[in-house]
């Protein structure tokens, strides 16, 4: 194809975006999309299956039967959102093994929050509260992005994933509504959960580096900032009904703008955790690399079970 | 050893009376494997009363810039469709 | 909570489903594909709510104020009547499937026989579990299979758990004096009368697999009479540990 050719696919494609028809896998994309869309939906699913971790650590532990099936039943559907998200992946043309293989070696990233430890059961109050609200915010725009896989994968998450926020704050209200001791215990995790869970929607607009190209593909809606504010604009109400206090002195009503102004963002922290140094990454990684690795003579098994059958029934028919 | 698991789709049908709907993919060694997976992980709520599994190696597909030979033909065919037929208005229906 | 011999038989029964399910649910996350994670939490799910049917029947019939979480959580070790297959730790999934199809063959053959229970409560829970059970009787079964006549890493694996796992096996033909005045009053199942069955059945699937059945004849028990094996300890101090920290609170 000549430069011109190209050029001209890539117009009718950008219009065909535009007006918002969807792009499905065999459809020509630009070489761009098509990496933009793997990167984007491999880290999306690493981020759903690191995420079991941090969660997974409390499902021996969780203190009443109710909760323990809840939570297993929450943390299995993390596992269902990342396989629907890596098969959306596989349609572009990259296998789930060399997807596993890139958040491995280290070369695909995940979600940043999943790197701070659990360390009471009030976390998995404040992470289904905070963390599943922040992810929400950003998931329900998918919804409605331009590559038809993504879109319907998401679709599903976001219908599964209703239960996960309110099973959150549920958690949450009972400690609020509990022993002092109890009490305590929920304002810990809002502490130490608040400001990572604000970095979760990203760095401020002025250092986003994606954000341009990704509006135009309805990779995004709004902007990080955006986001950023309407998450906190919903979530000091929820805090206040928990009767918990959210550990930003600045946090104030601004009656003219119609939303909270907020205080600033320890973004070295991020960027700390984001390049790996954070209180979990290694652990995390470490998990995952030794499922993996740990699975393979159960994966070479079955395969090669279902290898011999074949030429059974092969032999069998002729 | 190398071999990764095939990729399947998976087929659902969620109440009799409806078709088999494509609810997405996932990753088994042989048919009855397949299944299994496919009943674990797409109708955890209830969603299906019967499953059909495909590898996804055995669809074929159109090609879709062959769009317009294969589906434009059929834009201007109006004359299949009840409404390019003008009745009067007293027959309330047909 | 009382400890009447009806108690004690159905707590026999449901403290299998609480260990087996928190066992499997130390595995979320950890599976060696993510289909095959799902599936296994798939079974914890179930068995931990067939558990907390049975603790729900056993707080209503106990007459005093206690819950299914105390059942589950405030009891000391030697009140537990789990056998000890089910204590068994993870160790490789070679060991996770020996142990859940050892148990799942068992379990099967109990719920047929226990539908046909005299207590309406015990009979309608074996219906509702025997579904769940038919399935994870079917998965633990085809995995035998493809880990015996897969590879001969894993038919060498899969082997070993067989083998080590056997020892465990007898103790589900136990039955206790306090089951034996259940199954005199026709609530209860006799358990020894399954063993032919189950062994047939397992011998079947492991021949099947080209497996070697183990001839082991020193087989250990204990469980079934609340003397556990030294993992218990740690599982208890793991399920138990919220309660046991924070006493009478609600969560």
């Amino acid at each position: 194809m000549s430069e011109a050719e190209i050029k001209n696919l890539e117009e009718i494609f950008e219009s065909r975006i535009a007006r918002d028809e969807k792009i499905e896998p065999k459809d020509w994309m630009p070489e761009k999309y098509r990496k933009t869309h793997i990167r984007q939906m491999s880290q999306h699913a690493h981020s759903e299956i690191i995420g079991m971790l941090p969660e997974g650590n409390w499902i021996t532990r969780a203190p009443s039967l109710r909760r323990k099936v809840a939570l297993l039943a929450k943390v299995q559907d993390e596992g269902g959102h990342g396989l629907y998200l890596y098969s959306a992946c596989e349609t572009l043309g990259i296998s789930r093994d060399e997807l596993f293989e890139q958040l491995h070696s280290g070369k695909a990233k995940y979600s940043s929050i999943f790197n701070y430890p659990t360390v009471t059961w009030a976390d998995m109050g404040a992470i289904g509260w905070l963390v599943d609200g922040a992810a929400i915010i950003n998931q329900v725009p998918l919804c409605n992005t331009s590559y038809g896989p993504y879109a319907r994968a998401m679709v599903r998450v976001c219908k599964e994933e209703s239960f996960h926020q309110r099973q959150g704050f549920e958690i949450m209200l009972k400690l609020c509504q509990g022993s002092p001791e109890q009490k305590e215990m929920a304002q810990d995790a809002l502490n130490r959960w608040w400001w990572p869970s604000l970095m979760m929607l990203g760095p401020t607009d002025d250092k986003s580096v994606h954000t341009e190209q990704s509006m135009k593909w309805k990779l995004k809606r709004k902007t990080n900032d955006e986001l950023r504010q309407q998450f906190i604009d919903q979530t000091v109400p929820q805090a206040e009904v928990l009767g918990i206090t959210v550990p930003d002195p600045d946090l104030k009503w601004n009656e003219e703008k119609g939303q909270y102004d907020f205080g600033e963002i320890d973004w070295d922290e991020f960027w700390q955790v984001v390049k790996g140094h954070g209180p979990c990454n290694k652990e995390r990684m470490t998990a995952r690399v030794s499922a993996w690795e740990e699975g393979e003579w159960v994966r070479d098994a079955a395969m090669a079970y279902a290898d011999k059958k074949d030429k059974k029934n092969v032999a069998k028919a002729s | 050893m190398k071999k990764n698991w095939p990729l399947w789709e998976i087929f659902v049908r969620s109440k009799n009376g409806l078709e088999h709907r494509h609810f997405g993919s996932l990753h088994a060694t042989d048919a009855e494997m397949a299944l299994e997976n496919a009943r674990d992980v797409y109708t955890r709520r209830n969603e299906g009363v019967s499953i059909w599994v495909v590898e996804s190696k055995y669809i074929t597909a159109s090609n879709p810039q062959e769009n317009g030979e294969l589906f434009e033909p059929a834009q201007d065919k109006i004359y299949r469709h009840p409404t390019f037929y003008e009745l009067p208005d007293e027959l309330k229906h047909m | 909570m009382k400890d009447s011999h009806l108690v004690k038989y159905i707590l026999g029964i449901a403290d299998n489903a609480l260990i087996l399910g928190q066992r499997l649910g130390e595995l979320c996350g950890h599976g060696p594909t993510l289909e095959t994670d799902i599936a296994l939490t798939n079974m914890s799910l179930d068995l931990l709510g067939q558990t907390r049917n049975y603790y729900q029947y056993v707080a209503k019939i106990s007459g005093d104020d206690s819950t299914e979480d105390d059942i589950a959580f405030l009891r000391t070790e030697r009140q537990y009547l789990n056998v000890l297959l089910v204590e068994q730790p993870n160790q490789h999934f070679g060991y996770v499937i020996a142990r859940q199809f050892y148990f799942d063959v068992f379990h099967y053959l109990l719920l047929e026989k226990l539908q046909a229970s005299t207590d309406e409560n015990l009979a309608a829970i074996a219906k509702k579990s025997i579904k769940e059970v038919s399935y994870h009787q079917r998965f633990s079964s085809d995995w035998i299979k493809r880990l015996g006549d897969g590879t001969s890493e894993s038919h060498n694996k899969i082997q070993t758990a067989i083998n080590d796992l056997w020892a465990y096996t007898d103790e589900l033909f136990e039955v206790t004096e306090d089951d034996s005045h259940i199954v005199n009053i026709g609530i209860g199942v006799d358990v020894s009368e399954l063993k032919a069955e189950y062994y047939s059945k397992v011998s079947e699937v492991l021949k099947e697999s080209t497996l070697e059945i183990p001839d082991n004849k020193y087989f250990k028990k204990g469980g079934k009479i609340g003397i556990h094996s030294e993992h218990m300890g740690y599982i208890l101090a793991d399920l138990q540990y919220m309660q046991r920290t924070y006493p009478k609170m609600k969560w």
